[in-house]
């Protein structure tokens, strides 16, 4: 018999890897263990090669506009009668929100490692919008995946996505929503793994994804310590942020998670109210389970069938958690807290009217929480809360929901 | 040698998929006992998931149907204890890692020990987090059936090593759905599973036809048919069991061919 060579693989071990506590792991097909963990190794390679990081930087400050404002929302503060009120302003970055941070990291990540190709999920398609634009930027192909509701619900954000050079597929199985454009992602990168980069959208999925997003986004948290130490000369007392998938929530929070006096408080969506079945409050309501490559919260049933979520915010209508969220949960070094569509869109009027920002509706979530909460602590506290996204997307919604009738 | 190797003894094995409950399980039932009837070695009893991400849209319209049905883990449970009253056939579970994992998964898997169920396939725990599920499964005598994939490479000994039952050779890359071809280089793989491995090896995904099942016989253990299937359950619905049974009668038939 002619010899072959066996090969010896003592480096591949029956250990999962990327645990936040339980939370986490790589529950995934294993025809995509291949590029995880080619992704691991290239995110770690690359994380401190000084070219890129050099890149990223002058990216971050050049093309996305950082380091984002911290501002003083004095009027805010003098209404509400306690903390001081700061607000984190990632609305000014460019395309309106957070996303661009982690998906500038994860696009150059991609065309570092020789990928030419990305795909990505979008929910109201602020996501969508962001890789297609660090896509046309990078000169990288790239496709969308959207439910189909949300395509009709957010024509315009899938006409930007196109205007950019992507391709927009709707996404027609399942509740046609956030998750199910996830799934449909996941099968796509099954399908073509070789020259595809899934630029995950939020600190969720499979590892490395959770960490890697934390990583890109994390830049939130380090700039609020610096601008606050030079304006206050002191850590925050709370910071507050909304939690879908927990993306701008855990950049917010990782830099101060050694900081025990710093509360970190997450808003999650309690839709039409905790007592209905229309809200998407996974941290109060869902239980531990293993989805979308990772185990964390869950809204699901008895028998683990995933549960159709809602919320008015589609950035927040998602029915897991990312688990490092979970992990901080389940440690109690921060707290979860549902807030109700009418209270956040109180707070998105309330944000417009008091300081002339309209917040993303996702962000008005923590902004809800902020009223409330603000009220008890003293007027030497410090809050922070992160205005994760501009609200001009949603301003049509919101006339709807009052009852006025708007074309986008 | 375990009740799911012993059915690779006979020649080449044929291995069908349903998706319980799809349209109703008295449908399913009937199904399962033409399948056995017509030379089915092992059968893969689907327990439907909300969000069956390994797969292609006929088995997701499959698992959706079931769910909208009302079934549930519990009533397949009762499903297959009753089935094993006639059927000797061994049984496969095919679902999803959150379904065991809610469920409790000792309590999941002794339940499965305790129908007769004789092994698990849960596409999304590859083989860095089998081990909350394969500990489980060893204590009870259900195989963990280990998946391979084209992208496998060096992972292919390391999984071959540990694996039980059988090997689920992915012939080509993506969900699950019928494809007009199979370019992937399966006879190397299956050559490093061979070097590390004596259990049998069947191939899935992607077949539907004779020919396709015959050239993946030729080569493997054993073939995997699931979504030619769940078609004809779509569209017969309550009929499907004489089709589906004369559609097995003919694959088991090439794979046979064969030998």
């Amino acid at each position: 018999m002619a010899e072959r060579a066996i090969p010896v693989f003592e480096s591949i071990e029956s250990v999962s890897k990327g645990r936040f506590g339980i939370h986490g792991g790589q529950y995934i097909p294993e025809v995509l263990m291949h590029a995880v963990i080619e992704l691991e190794e290239a995110y770690q390679h690359f994380k401190d090669d000084p070219a890129f990081t050099t890149e990223l930087e002058d990216l971050l400050t050049n093309y996305a506009g950082r380091p984002s404002l911290l501002y003083y929302a004095a009027k805010m503060t003098r209404d509400l009668g306690g903390a001081k009120v700061y607000l984190k302003r990632e609305d000014l970055n460019h395309t309106g929100a957070h996303k661009i941070n982690n998906v500038l990291g994860q696009v150059l990540l991609a065309k570092y490692m020789g990928k030419t190709r990305v795909i990505a999920e979008t929910g109201a398609g602020q996501h969508g919008v962001a890789t297609a634009t660090v896509a046309a930027l990078m000169d990288m192909e790239c496709e969308i995946f959207m439910g189909k509701e949300d395509t009709e619900r957010q024509a315009l954000n899938v006409y930007r996505m196109e205007l950019l050079g992507a391709k927009v597929h709707p996404v027609t199985s399942g509740t046609q929503a956030l998750k199910d454009a996830v799934n449909a992602t996941m099968g796509e990168w099954t399908r073509r793994l070789s020259d595809t980069h899934y630029v995950i959208g939020s600190a969720v999925g499979p590892h490395p994804f959770p960490t890697i997003v934390r990583d890109f986004q994390s830049v939130i948290g380090r700039e609020v310590k610096q601008q606050l130490l030079k304006i206050e000369g002191r850590l925050p007392d709370v910071l507050l942020a909304c939690v879908g998938g927990g993306s701008n929530a855990i950049g917010l929070f990782s830099d101060f998670v050694d900081d025990p006096e710093v509360r970190l408080i997450g808003c999650e969506a309690a839709g039409r109210g905790l007592h209905t079945n229309q809200n998407a409050a996974t941290m109060t309501l869902g239980k531990a389970g293993i989805f979308h490559g990772m185990k964390s919260y869950f809204c699901q049933d008895e028998y683990g069938q995933i549960a159709p979520v809602y919320s008015i915010s589609a950035g927040l209508d998602y029915p897991g958690v990312g688990p490092e969220h979970a992990l901080l949960r389940d440690s109690r070094r921060a707290e979860y807290v549902a807030v109700t569509d009418d209270e956040a869109v109180d707070a998105f009027e309330y944000l417009a009217r008091t300081e002339g920002i309209i917040p993303a509706i996702e962000s008005a979530h923590a902004v809800a929480h902020a009223r409330k909460l603000a009220p008890s602590l003293d007027k030497n506290q410090v809050m922070v809360i992160c205005l994760s996204g501009r609200g001009d997307k949603d301003v049509a919604a919101i006339a709807r929901c009052r009852g006025g009738q708007i074309n986008e | 040698m375990t009740k799911i190797s012993e059915a690779f003894q006979k020649g080449k094995a044929f291995i069908p998929f349903i998706t319980c409950g799809d349209p109703d399980l008295e449908t399913t039932g009937r199904i399962v006992r033409e399948m056995s009837k017509n030379g089915a070695d092992i059968i893969e009893l689907g327990i439907p998931f909300s969000d069956p991400t390994a797969e292609g849209p006929v088995i997701q319209a499959a698992n959706i149907r079931a769910l909208n049905g009302g079934i549930t883990t519990d009533t397949i449970f009762d499903f297959v204890r009753d089935l094993r009253k006639d059927i000797s056939t061994p049984l496969v579970f095919m679902t999803y890692a959150n379904v065991v994992y809610s469920y409790g998964t000792e309590r999941f898997v002794s339940r499965c020990a305790e129908i007769g169920i004789n092994g698990i396939i849960l596409p999304d725990v590859p083989f860095e987090e089998k081990a909350e599920f394969s500990s489980a499964c060893e204590a009870s005598g259900v195989n963990f059936i280990s998946l391979i994939a084209p992208t496998s490479e060096n992972r292919i000994a390391i999984i071959a090593r540990e694996a039980k039952g059988f090997i689920y050779l992915v012939s080509s890359l993506g969900v699950t759905g019928t494809r007009s071809e199979i370019k992937t280089d399966l006879r190397s793989i299956i050559r490093i599973i061979r070097d590390n491995t004596n259990i049998p090896c069947a191939i899935g995904f992607g077949i539907s036809t004779p020919e396709q099942a015959k050239k993946m016989a030729e080569i493997a253990d054993g073939v995997i048919v699931g979504s030619a299937i769940v078609k004809l359950a779509a569209q017969y619905g309550t009929d499907a069991s004489n089709p589906i049974g004369e559609y097995i009668a003919t694959m088991k038939k090439s794979v046979l061919i064969t030998e």
